[in-house]
């Protein structure tokens, strides 16, 4: 080969080379013209919800004062909780920092909400400052209420066999200790969920199944025995899933007693004791147990008047159309994440679907129009049924499997890409939906 | 998912190994591939010889990919669950088997230079 040869043929590959970058830079979906406004739009909750909301609405709107309000200086990776409470991922793997996932352009007023006032379209902050908003948008996500669990203390956690893996990412790492701790010496394990709604039901399976896997890597299965007690008749919201886990259960001798919600719990004796349907008390001991309290909106939300009258009353959830998001009766307001008073969804999954629902109806509210965009109920679970496999149960409002890969992940399939999925892809596609990317 | 575009993928793979890395990675790649398509318009042809050691090395890419994913995924080949798991299995193999045959054809090319005309 020539030096003339070699050299016309390089630069002719890198102008084809050239060429490819500048159409991949071109790649990507036209972006529809800001609206322009003066909307004061007030989103109370920094978490997955409002963080991803906040970063979509900069993209549509242009001038609108837009204010997040959240007094947590950490954001929670919620989804991480259960990875971290299985030894799999440090207790830092879910933490990271609210401000750093907020877009230039939205002010973050670091404190609580202490009162909500619809009817004069005012949010005041524990601080006293008074936000008045055109807008308001609650995402403040729930309350675990701990105390409705008697004779519980988080400071029990990590001792004694007690755990709670829904406190926090350094409770769940305590969680682990506990259970790695029980599955090495053997007893009781027993499990349960609450009697309201809650976030991610899946997740209380999850656990259950985790430490029947550890037990059995450990050789120790026959040294524990696993229970599972369930406040309602089915062990999963969606008839068709609860009949999986009630056949995955009977695969691995997990015993279950149904209709029983949780009182109290006593820590010396390890009994926990809870209620029938009757209102019988029914005594169990334990050697571990995952404490899951009662969840609630939290307190400003339910003194606001915008919860519920006639459902879910001691829980209060927003009184929101469970299709558009928009509140009953304050049309400028809208709930999103675990705090909208709709029968599915209080998963990071849901959230993703919820939040250009809700962009879309306020910036069409803002601009004189209306949109058709509606939620499904679209509610996802990666139901780990050990370390290595998952279910990837997808489903709406009407209880239907929606799976997002029909023909090829089967969602009642306990198989090792649903739990790929979980460990390498949820985070990301997480990260990417707060930066309202995904 | 709700709308998997390559724009969300884009930003997934980011999220997933960061920024930088994720981008250096795409370069290194993407210079890589270039380096073996330089290599054969500059050779005029395939290196039986260079291909023969790059397709000895292709069980070897297959094998560390599989257990690089595995290690990564804290999980192992009893978890394999039905036949998707097993395409996913192959799918991670052929990647490495491809991706090191391309890396060492590309190497020796790069190295040893154009062979002699008799091979």
């Amino acid at each position: 080969m020539t030096s003339d040869q070699f050299l016309s043929t390089r630069r002719g590959f890198l102008g084809l080379a050239g060429g490819a970058a500048l159409l991949a830079a071109n790649v990507g979906p036209a972006r529809a013209e800001k609206i322009a406004t003066k909307a004061r739009i007030v989103i109370l909750g920094a978490g997955a919800a409002g963080t991803a909301l906040a970063n979509r609405l900069v993209d549509r709107l242009d001038g609108a004062e837009i204010t997040i309000v959240d007094g947590r200086a950490q954001h929670w990776y919620q989804p991480g909780f259960t990875l971290i409470a299985a030894g799999l991922k440090p207790s830092d793997y879910s933490v990271s920092r609210t401000a750093d996932w907020l877009p230039r352009g939205v002010t973050l007023v670091a404190e609580y909400a202490a009162e909500i006032d619809p009817e004069a379209n005012m949010l005041t902050t524990a601080g006293g400052t008074k936000l008045p908003y055109d807008y308001l948008v609650t995402a403040p996500g729930l309350s675990l209420d701990w105390d409705a669990v008697e004779g519980f203390d988080l400071a029990m956690v990590g001792q004694n066999g007690i755990g709670a893996v829904y406190a926090g990412p350094d409770y769940a790492a305590k969680t682990w200790a506990a259970m790695d701790r029980f599955t090495s010496d053997g007893g009781k394990g027993v499990f349960f969920r609450p009697a309201t709604e809650m976030k991610c039901a899946g997740a209380p399976l999850k656990y259950t199944f985790l430490t029947d896997d550890y037990a059995r890597r450990k050789g120790n299965r026959d040294k524990i025995e696993i229970e599972y007690w369930n406040p309602s008749g089915a062990l999963f919201g969606v008839p068709i899933v609860a009949e999986k886990v009630r056949m995955l259960f009977g695969d691995r001798g997990i015993g279950t007693q149904m209709k029983m919600v949780l009182k109290r719990i006593d820590p010396d004796k390890k009994v926990l004791t809870f209620e029938d349907a009757d209102g019988i008390e029914h005594e169990t001991d334990y050697d571990f147990t995952n404490v899951i309290p009662p969840m609630r909106a939290p307190e400003v939300i339910r003194q606001s008047g915008l919860s519920w009258a006639d459902k879910w009353t001691d829980q209060g959830w927003v009184e929101v159309d469970k299709y558009t998001l928009r509140h009953n009766r304050y049309p400028n307001v809208f709930a999103v994440g675990d705090v909208a008073g709709v029968p599915k969804g209080k998963t990071a999954a849901s959230v993703k679907w919820q939040v250009p629902v809700v962009e879309d109806h306020l910036v069409a509210q803002i601009a004189g129009d209306t949109t058709d965009t509606a939620y499904n109920g679209y509610t996802s679970c990666p139901l780990i049924t050990r370390v290595g496999r998952a279910m990837l149960i997808e489903f709406d409002y009407d209880n239907n499997l929606t799976p997002s890969f029909p023909g090829v992940i089967a969602p009642l399939e306990e198989l090792w890409i649903s739990w790929l999925m979980k460990e390498v892809a949820l985070k990301a596609t997480y990260n990417a939906m707060l930066r309202g990317k995904a | 998912m709700k709308e998997l575009t390559f724009e969300t993928l884009i930003a997934v793979w980011e999220e997933m190994f960061g920024r930088g890395l994720f981008w250096a990675m795409v370069v290194v790649a993407a210079l890589i591939t270039v380096a073996y398509l330089y290599v054969l318009i500059r050779d005029r042809s395939m290196s039986m010889r260079k291909f023969l050691l790059a397709q000895l090395s292709m069980p070897l890419g297959a094998i560390a990919a599989v257990l690089f994913v595995q290690k990564m995924t804290n999980s192992g080949f009893a978890d394999i669950g039905g036949p998707v798991d097993v395409i996913v299995l192959l799918g991670v193999a052929a990647a490495g088997a491809v991706g090191i045959a391309i890396l060492v054809y590309t190497a020796q090319a790069l190295i040893k230079g154009p062979e002699a005309q008799d091979g």
